[in-house]
């Protein structure tokens, strides 16, 4: 991919009076993602007296502004001139190796995913953690990040009725997303494996603050463990000492 | 001891709330804080406070609360609700107190608020406020992302909720003057960001339909039934960002406006969002309420914001010394230099008067 040659289009749209959407597209899509992030860091990075906060998804950035320090037409400006000359290079984000348990002792849906992929329970776990996952975004609840993509014949709608409650740290399939659920929630994923890693870290110490264990860009491995290795590393974690150390990520 | 509120009934849903945690949206946390952010406001001016202070949000009905300190000012500010003070936890009637000002209370009093009428949120404001750290810049609790408040949830009998203030000072007490917070009966949005999901006889059919606020509602969603909305196509998209007031149209066609406690994120079209100025209105309006939609223009909106900007700024003058002090309620107000006098532009504040 060239830089130079590629043209960035987009639609700005109204989400009420202080915020913007602006779509680069409506599917989920790597390169589309990797605009969207690029753009998120540059308008972080440049400091626009107004603008409040952004939110980067799979295809599009809202951005929170006040009209008061910023109007809208200003800031749709400095969004054209950062997508004009945005790089869409993916910028070289950090690389995470997170256990994982695939047991059908821990996750309910492992045999079934199993059943209806035509694979063995062992086969999911083997297919499942062998790709290198990406990043896409957090959202819907503190520190829950969506990784992709799943490998096709693992690909799986959400359940139908969602389960009233699963603990956190399970593993689940939604479409093409992979997803390790920050704390305990109803769900309807495909509950494949879980980690003993806390996703949402709460702060140490008062100086310390609360903090996402991913961000958006970063790429994830899943390492498959055994019941025993989960039940040391889940000991560990609740005691606060496990804290994992991410790799420096593949070059884009 | 240290001074605390004993919750003996907790009411139906009763948080630690303030303006909120703007500024974590990136990681999946909304930005909660309280429903109706300028009752929350004039709840704290009452008892001296920041107008951004934690203070407590009681959903329809409210807890009975034990004062375990010396002496203990609060104040009562939202949907009209009766509120008792009884001599002790003993005691089976007390005396009834109006709303929308501050009392006093004194070690073993109790605090007793009743069911609401014609609203549902209600905010108890406490002079120096609840000694609870914040959780990335705010008190607010979000229950549903398990983050800030008292233990991330709602009040439980026999919490002891902590105070900052053993025993405040003696002076006059305060009350807010000419303000009322009915529900308001219309909603102004702007249409979008996924208006072009649904045709322009159904923009036209929201835009000219009363909506009824269901049971289910609460502080991540309102629930509306009315006139069903059809999607154009599929009613899933690509998941995007929600934000505060965005009105998602699923697949029964039936709206919900997104609140507080809100998912940063969605797979809804949002067929338009509620502005600013207007966001706290949406926090009065109680289960079987009816509200319409107006549509407005973001240029319309932002001069509505401006407006309810500077009437939020102008919000201590509506505080006045219900015994006469010397020197009026702003001086002294001033004098303790409890008083922001800046206004935190955060994208959920919203106007002071219904229209």
């Amino acid at each position: 991919m060239k830089a130079d040659a590629v043209m960035i289009e987009y639609r700005i749209l109204a989400a009420g009076d202080t915020a913007i959407v602006v779509e680069l597209g409506d599917s989920i899509d790597r390169g589309l993602n990797a605009a969207v992030l690029a753009l998120a860091r540059k308008l972080d990075e440049s400091k626009i007296v107004g603008l409040n906060e952004t939110i980067p998804t799979f295809r599009s950035l809202t951005a929170f502004y006040e009209p008061t320090l910023l109007s809208k037409a200003a800031l749709e400006g400095h969004i054209a001139s950062i997508l004009h000359e945005l790089q869409p290079a993916q910028a070289r984000g950090r690389l995470w190796r997170l256990p994982v348990c695939y047991d059908s002792q821990i996750a309910p849906d492992l045999d079934s995913v199993a059943a209806r992929a035509g694979l063995t329970p062992a086969q999911v776990a083997e297919r499942h953690s062998g790709t290198v996952y990406h990043v896409y975004m957090l959202g819907f609840l503190p520190g829950l990040a969506y990784t992709g993509d799943v490998p096709p014949e693992l690909v799986l709608p959400r359940h139908v009725s969602p389960r009233p409650r699963i603990p956190a740290g399970m593993l689940g399939i939604a479409m093409a997303m992979s997803l390790i659920m920050p704390r305990e929630t109803p769900s309807g994923l495909n509950l494949i494996g879980r980690s003993p890693i806390a996703m949402w870290r709460r702060a140490k110490t008062p100086a310390d603050s609360d903090a996402a264990l991913l961000a958006p860009g970063d790429k994830v491995i899943y390492q498959p463990v055994s019941v025993r290795e989960y039940e040391q590393l889940a000991a560990k974690s609740a005691a606060g000492e496990l804290d994992l150390v991410p790799e420096l990520g593949p070059a884009a | 001891m240290s001074p605390a509120l004993h919750i003996l009934k907790p009411g139906l849903m009763t948080t630690v709330q303030d303006l909120g945690r703007a500024g974590f949206q990136n990681l999946g946390i909304g930005i909660s804080g309280a429903l109706d952010t300028v009752a929350l406001r004039l709840a704290n001016l009452l008892v001296g406070n920041d107008p951004t202070a934690g203070a407590l949000e009681v959903l329809y009905l409210g807890p009975s609360i034990e004062i375990e300190a010396d002496r203990v000012r609060m104040s009562f500010v939202g949907a009209n609700t009766p509120v008792e003070i009884l001599p002790d936890r003993w005691a089976s009637s007390g005396s009834r107190i109006e709303m929308l000002r501050s009392v006093t209370l004194k070690r073993g009093e109790v605090v007793r608020v009743g069911s609401m009428t014609g609203g549902a949120t209600l905010y108890i404001g406490v002079e120096g406020g609840f000694d609870i750290s914040p959780t990335l810049g705010s008190v607010s609790t979000n229950i549903r992302g398990g983050t800030g408040g008292w233990h991330a949830r709602a009040l439980l009998a026999g919490d002891r909720l902590p105070l900052c203030r053993m025993r405040v000072a003696d002076r006059g007490e305060f009350r807010v003057e000419g303000m009322e917070f009915r529900a308001p009966t219309c909603i102004r949005a702007i249409p979008g960001p996924q208006d072009d999901h649904f045709d322009d006889a159904e923009i036209a059919k929201f835009f000219s339909s009363a909506y009824t606020v269901q049971s289910g509602s609460d502080r991540v969603g309102l629930r509306l039934q009315g006139e069903p909305i059809r999607h154009v196509r599929d009613f899933n998209i690509a998941s995007d960002a929600t934000v505060p007031g965005s009105i998602q149209i699923p697949g029964t066609g039936q709206p919900i406006i997104l609140m507080a406690d809100r998912q940063t994120i969605g797979g809804y079209p949002k067929i338009a969002t509620v502005i600013s100025a207007d966001l706290p209105k949406l926090g009065r309006l109680s289960i079987g309420c009816k509200t319409a939609f107006a549509p407005v223009t973001v240029e319309t909106a932002q001069a509505l914001r401006q407006a309810m900007l500077s009437e939020l700024d102008a919000l201590a003058d509506r505080v006045v010394p219900i015994r006469s002090t010397a020197g009026g309620s702003a001086p002294l107000l001033h004098a303790e230099n409890l008083i922001s006098g800046v206004v935190h532009a955060l994208p959920d504040e919203g106007a002071l008067v219904d229209e």
